[in-house]
């Protein structure tokens, strides 16, 4: 057990901390994609190695060689000064390291320079209306015709298409191979003709993702990551990374800790909120929660480190775990405010900007989202205790 | 950075496991649990050092750390293994050495297994009613009610005001009442005092805290092991049994169980790594995460304790199987020295959170 990092990191620590104090002042507010803000700050993140940190030179990026504890350390700090971290969404969490783990020499050079700037946003066509926990059941075909995809079929749930340029996109190109081995993984442009965009919307009022409808919709040949047929396995090649990010203990710390303070401001029969012993308890009890889950992502930080180190199913457990914890302990906010837990919107009441019904919502999307909490535990039973699958129900297709 | 066990704490745990599964199986849980002895179950952990993890070298121990404990409270929370660890080997130590005194030979009998302490600290936790001490000058009169580890050569009591007082067994004002509770893995003792003499260890509450810490972590281990073990149970049943032509293991419901089981596990096993830890190296942490922890594996043993036990179906309720030792000790362990709702209100002390 050695939980430092070694003087090298104290000074890593000191010279982000520093970056930090002179410019966390330009860092945007809220979390648009498109502003000019954003993209700045994006930049000025990329120069000094605080995002797209290990992405090579050649294609945007800051190239610096993998080194965890440092990649840590900017979260740790981003996190404790309460600052952006930069660019998010699809595109950059989840494309980026596709492509740089099975994409073309080309197809680096031509997506990930400006993915990661912010010019170019993409968005994720995987779930259908008769695919969503059974993903490879999916329907949309591409047909080779000469040098062109032709992409019909609809997807759904499709997150921020209303201001994507691209769609990184699951087809299924051999209609003769079994389900997992027919699917191809196309990347094509969302101006091209033959897309139509309804938007949906979500339960906290916003229209984030939509229904998406593709009709002849044609994408030059060359446009596809991996082979024909591979496009499960490069879905899947940073599924599981994708997973364990959703639900970070370092934001489960700083939300505890902003209801720590709100228990502490706010009053009830004159009598502060945290003072009232059930309404404390709870939040000890979610307290401890968290407790957990950060040893836990300790350990999982250590096993990538040390190589050899059992890590058990500290990994596995996390998007299960965390996305029902931050659920909770959103949800234990409202209730400590009582009516006033349930302001929303333009309400002069709103506490924190509205973010606890807010973060309560997004969360319950997070539990369903990105494989539901169900499928987790089929995946933790199957494969992390052994536990045999469900008898197959054979049906034609 | 490395967190986790190292070679020499995975070789301790090895070692530890290896004794108990030949010399603490169910079969000799059972036999404890109706009268029998453990003296050769300690004697023979103590020869692996086991009594002496905590004690300097200079006293004839082998000055390991609280981690190396929490790691053989897991191994005997994995087989429900009677002994007086917890009280012999981690508290008695803990309080005798954080006192600072000279304690002559004391020190060396229980590194080497041959000097038992029976621990009474529930009235400087919560005084329940028929419970309280009272001493001056040296002697002591009153009850402790619930003195664990209960077969013992001395008895280590804290009154109200959190000071630490040694006794001996033998002491002819001492009366002992044997009090069967639903754990019988762990022997628990109601003790009378008619003017004992009473050696004062220590006056410090800081003292008593440090003790009282290390003990909760030791709890929390040991219900990590037992729920490990519950859970290990569960999968393996399930595996095995058949209904309606299948493995019930294929049946949803009954992987969810186990997944839920798993998932709100292992967490725990970082936690209680990291909670013996911060006794050791981390001071300004250490209070509050070991009465986090303690709570914490208290709430998920408890799930698990019941999960399991349905998992066995009607088999979990017999005693054929035993699984109901496990149920019992996490039961118990859930309630010793602060029970879930208590070490929470501490917790929340610790962090200035209450008026
Ligand atoms: C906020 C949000 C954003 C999203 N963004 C995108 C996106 O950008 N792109 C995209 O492609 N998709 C996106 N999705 C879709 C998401 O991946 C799916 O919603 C998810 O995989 C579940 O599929 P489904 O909605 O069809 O539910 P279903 O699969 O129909 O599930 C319904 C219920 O049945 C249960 N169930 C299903 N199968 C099993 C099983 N084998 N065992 C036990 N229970 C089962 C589920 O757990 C659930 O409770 C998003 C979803 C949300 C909520």
């Amino acid at each position: 057990m050695d939980l430092s990092f070694g003087s090298e990191y104290d000074e890593f620590r000191a010279e982000v901390q520093n970056f930090l104090a002179n410019n966390a002042h330009k860092a945007p507010k809220g979390n648009d994609l498109r502003g000019d803000t954003a993209k700045d700050w994006q930049k000025l993140l990329i120069e000094n190695g605080y995002t797209a940190r290990t992405i090579p030179k050649e294609f945007g990026g800051f190239g610096a060689e993998p080194d965890i504890l440092k990649s840590r350390i900017i979260a740790e700090e981003f996190s404790n000064a309460r600052v952006n971290t930069g660019l998010g969404g699809q595109g950059i969490s989840m494309l980026v390291p596709t492509l740089l783990e099975m994409g073309t020499q080309e197809q680096k050079e031509q997506f990930i320079r400006p993915t990661i700037h912010g010019e170019m946003i993409w968005c994720q066509g995987y779930s259908e209306p008769g695919a969503g926990s059974d993903l490879a059941s999916l329907t949309t075909s591409a047909v080779l015709e000469g040098d062109e995809w032709v992409v019909n079929g609809q997807k759904i749930w499709t997150s921020t298409a209303h201001i994507a340029d691209w769609i990184f996109c699951l087809v299924r190109t051999e209609p003769d191979a079994p389900k997992h081995k027919g699917i191809s993984f196309l990347l094509f442009d969302m101006k091209t003709p033959g897309i139509e965009i309804r938007p949906l919307v979500d339960m906290t009022g916003a229209a984030n993702f939509n229904e998406t409808f593709y009709t002849d919709v044609r994408v030059p040949k060359h446009q596809i990551v991996g082979e024909r047929g591979q496009g499960w396995q490069v879905a899947n090649a940073i599924l599981g990374h994708e997973r364990e990010t959703l639900a970070p203990a370092n934001t489960a710390q700083t939300r505890i800790n902003a209801l720590i303070e709100l228990m502490k401001t706010d009053t009830a029969d004159g009598e502060r909120l945290i003072d009232n012993p059930v309404y404390r308890d709870r939040l000890m009890k979610v307290q401890g929660q968290v407790m957990a889950m950060r040893f836990n992502e300790l350990r999982v930080l250590s096993a990538r480190l040390n190589p050899g180190q059992d890590a058990g199913l500290s990994r596995m457990i996390t998007k299960l775990e965390g996305t029902e914890l931050r659920h909770e302990l959103e949800g234990l906010a409202i209730d400590v405010m009582g009516e006033i837990g349930l302001a929303y919107e333009d309400n002069p009441h709103l506490r924190n900007s509205g973010s606890w019904q807010r973060e309560y919502m997004y969360f319950l999307g997070l539990i369903i989202g990105g494989g539901t909490s169900q499928i987790q535990k089929n995946i933790i039973s199957e494969r992390g205790l052994d536990m045999p699958r469900e008898p197959k129900i054979e049906k034609s297709r | 950075m490395q967190f986790g066990l190292s070679e020499e704490q995975i070789l301790l745990q090895d070692n530890v496991k290896r004794f108990l599964n030949d010399n603490a199986s169910l079969d000799h849980v059972r036999k404890y649990a109706e009268g029998e002895s453990d003296a050769n179950i300690w004697a023979g952990l103590s020869e692996l050092g086991v009594a002496a993890l905590l004690i300097p070298e200079e006293h004839g121990g082998i000055g390991m750390t609280p981690l190396d404990a929490a790691i053989v409270a897991e191994c005997l929370g994995n087989n429900v293994a009677p002994g007086p660890f917890l009280g012999s080997a981690v508290m008695a130590p803990t309080a005798l050495i954080a006192s600072g005194g000279d304690h002559g030979e004391l020190l060396g009998e229980l590194a080497a297994g041959t000097h038992r302490v029976g621990i009474a600290f529930g009235e400087a936790i919560k005084r329940r009613n028929d419970a309280g001490i009272q001493v001056s000058n040296g002697v002591m009169n009153g009850t402790s009610l619930f003195a664990f580890d209960a077969v013992a050569d001395s008895y280590l009591v804290a009154d109200q005001n959190k000071h630490l007082y040694l006794v001996s067994a033998s002491d002819t004002g001492l009366t002992r009442t044997v009090l069967t509770t639903v754990d019988k893995t762990r022997q628990t003792v109601e003790l009378t005092y008619k003017d004992v003499a009473a050696t004062c260890i220590s006056t410090q509450v800081s003292v008593f805290e440090t003790t009282l810490d290390i003990g909760r972590v030791m709890l929390a281990a040991d219900t990590l092991g037992a729920a490990q073990d519950m859970l290990d149970q569960a999968v393996d049943y399930a595996k095995q049994r058949e209904q309606f032509n299948r493995p019930i293991a294929s049946f949803q419901a009954v992987k969810h169980m186990c997944a839920e089981m798993a998932a709100s596990l292992e967490p725990c096993r970082s936690m209680v790594w990291f909670a013996a830890h911060a006794l050791a190296d981390l001071p300004d942490e250490a209070r509050a995460t070991a009465c986090h922890t303690k709570a914490h594996l208290s709430e998920v043993g408890k799930a698990i304790a019941k999960t399991s036990t349905e998992v066995h179906g009607g088999m979990g309720f017999t005693d054929l199987v035993g699984l109901h030792y496990w149920f019992k000790r996490i039961g118990a362990n859930r309630q010793w020295l602060g029970a879930p709702e208590h070490v929470r209100h501490e917790a929340a002390v610790l962090q200035g959170l209450v008026a």
